[in-house]
This record gives structure tokens, sequence and C-alpha cells, in this order.
């Protein structure tokens, strides 16, 4: 477990502590049945094709729970996040598996995060952040925010 | 182009359904996604955390989970007013041109934990239908706002999903 993030020693335009993910078939599979999205775009191959993709994507929502373990790892168990959003700009191709556990070489996607905002409300004392997901290339696909109430040392 | 009368679904419920959060259901969320986060299985170490019991991570509302309009492709079968608005708005959409739909994105707003033991309402209405000349042709965007209550009436997050129709 993360060791605890506190208010004071998080700083406009620090890092949210990046977190690596490969989505592989096997995981998008898992996604499905885990999170009831049952679209075959995700797991047909043919039908992906027909739809015009290429191959089953990534579930947009997969990706954005990689986002929220980006914050909550981060912002470590005394933390709350407060507001989430992300948007699902480009799609993600899975890597395939080379055997029934491990995938095949290709793409890592990379989940960071950057600090854009810190401050008080009432008692709450708050962090907004700019949080995005890059795909084997560099290229942003998810693009989102989220803001976080953190303890205080005071 | 959307027909005008397609404005009168904005502001319509498509549903309410309860959505069981079960021990078994946020662990195999948990595993999906990859989380390490132990308090999202572990009873002991939820039992000694701020939360007091095993919390679902946020994003995760029980099952059956709720999904844009055209993305639902398992039905509900507890839903409690009758999916027409949905339905009726897919069927004018698709007249209008509208064969594929996306995932957009998604907005939260985080009130309250959600804890493995909770049934949760998810009330969702539809909050604005939009078209737009994209790159590739026009695009509908359709906004479905979710309203999740625990058992005590306490809001505990709402969601703003967007949908895409392409």
């Amino acid at each position: 477990m993360a060791k605890q993030l506190y208010w004071e020693n998080v700083e406009v335009g620090g890092e949210v502590t990046p977190l690596s993910k490969v989505a592989t078939t096997l995981m998008l599979v898992k996604w499905a049945g885990a999170s009831g999205d049952f679209n075959p775009l995700h797991y047909d191959a043919a039908f992906a094709a027909a739809i015009g993709v290429g191959s089953p994507i990534v579930h947009g929502a997969l990706k954005r729970q990689w986002l929220v373990q980006l914050v909550t790892d981060w912002m470590g168990e005394q933390g709350t996040l407060k507001k989430f959003a992300c948007s699902y700009r480009a799609m993600d191709w899975p890597r395939k598996m080379a055997t029934p556990m491990t995938p095949e070489e290709g793409e890592t996607w990379q989940c960071k995060g950057k600090v854009t905002k810190k401050y008080t409300e009432g008692d709450q004392k708050l962090v907004d952040c700019d949080i995005w997901i890059e795909n084997g290339k560099g290229e942003v696909t998810t693009p989102g925010t989220a803001t976080v109430i953190l303890p205080s040392k005071g | 182009m959307l027909p005008e009368e397609i404005n009168k679904f904005i502001g319509q419920s498509i549903g309410t359904i309860a959505c069981e959060v079960e021990k078994g259901s946020i662990k195999r969320f948990a595993d999906a996604v990859g989380e390490t986060n132990t308090l999202y299985w572990d009873e002991g170490h939820a039992a000694k955390s701020r939360y007091g019991s095993i919390i679902a991570p946020p994003g995760f509302f029980g099952w059956p989970v709720k999904l844009p309009p055209g993305m639902t492709f398992q039905r509900p079968t507890d839903i409690t007013d009758p999916p027409e608005a949905t339905e009726a708005m897919r069927a004018a959409l698709a007249k209008a041109g509208y064969a594929n739909v996306l995932d957009g994105g998604i907005e939260y707003e985080f009130f309250l934990p959600v804890h493995a033991g909770d049934v949760l309402s998810a009330k969702s209405i539809i909050k604005d239908i939009r078209e737009r000349e994209g790159k590739t042709g026009k695009m509908a965007f359709i906004i479905i706002e979710t309203a999740y209550h625990n058992k005590k009436d306490e809001l505990v997050a709402k969601a703003r999903a967007t949908a895409i129709y392409l």
C-alpha cells in the first residue's frame, strides 16, 4: 500500500505517481464479466471488424477505472475522491495472449497526472489534477480531471 | 438531422434500478481493473480502516451496472419504470440515420462511500441531446444523468455519462 499523501506535501505542477497497465484480451473478458458491459465490440473480432474498428477495442470504462486507481493509489487511504471525469477520445487495442497467462509483446499504457490547483473549501483541503492515459506511442487517448480531499498534518 | 421532436425526451426518466453491492462483485470488479488496494476485499483491513467495512472502488455501484442507453447489453429485470423513453429515443435516432453508439465519457461526483451490502437505487434521466458536425460526419451526443441513493435515501453519487451516436 502506498504511503499516505498529505495536503501540505502537494505542490501545483507536481506529479501524480504514475501507474502502468497492459491491456490484454484476457483482461477485456474479465472486465466484461465484472462490469456488465457485454458489447461484442470488445471480444468478437468479426463484429469489431464489421463495426469498422479493426479488432476488439479496450472498454472506455476500464480505462476510466485505471484512472480512478491512479488517483486513489496516489492519494492514499485517508484521501477521498470527490470528483472525477474522463473522456474516451481515442481507441486502444489490447495485446493478444501468447500463453493462457502471458500476453504477447507490445504496447504498455501509462496512467499519469499533474496537480493543477491546491485550495481549501470550508474545512476541506482539496487538490485538483489533470489525469490522462498515454498509449504505447505516447499519445493521450483518455484525458480527465479529478478532485481529491486530502488529510492535513495541521 | 435530428427532428425537433427529439427534444421531448430531454428531462425524461429512463428508469430506476436497484443495484446490489455484493462483496464478491466488488472483488471481481477490483480484480478486473488490477486494483491492489486490499480495502476492496480484505475484511480485516477494511474493519481497521476509517470505512469500517469493505468498500467498492469509486465508479462501482453494484449489479446490475447502469450504462448509457444503447449500451445496455444486459437487460435489467428489475427496472421499476419501463424504459419506453429509451426505446422511443433510440428509434428516433435510428430513423435519423444513427446506427452506432460509442461511450463518450463520464463525470462523477462522489458524496458517500459505497459499502459491500449496500443496495442502491440508480435513477437515470436524459439530461440533454445535442447534434454536432464532426470530422467524419454528424454525431449526436446524449447526456444521461444518474443519481445513486442508498436505503436511507442519502445521495451517494451522481454520474453524467455521454453516449455518442454516429
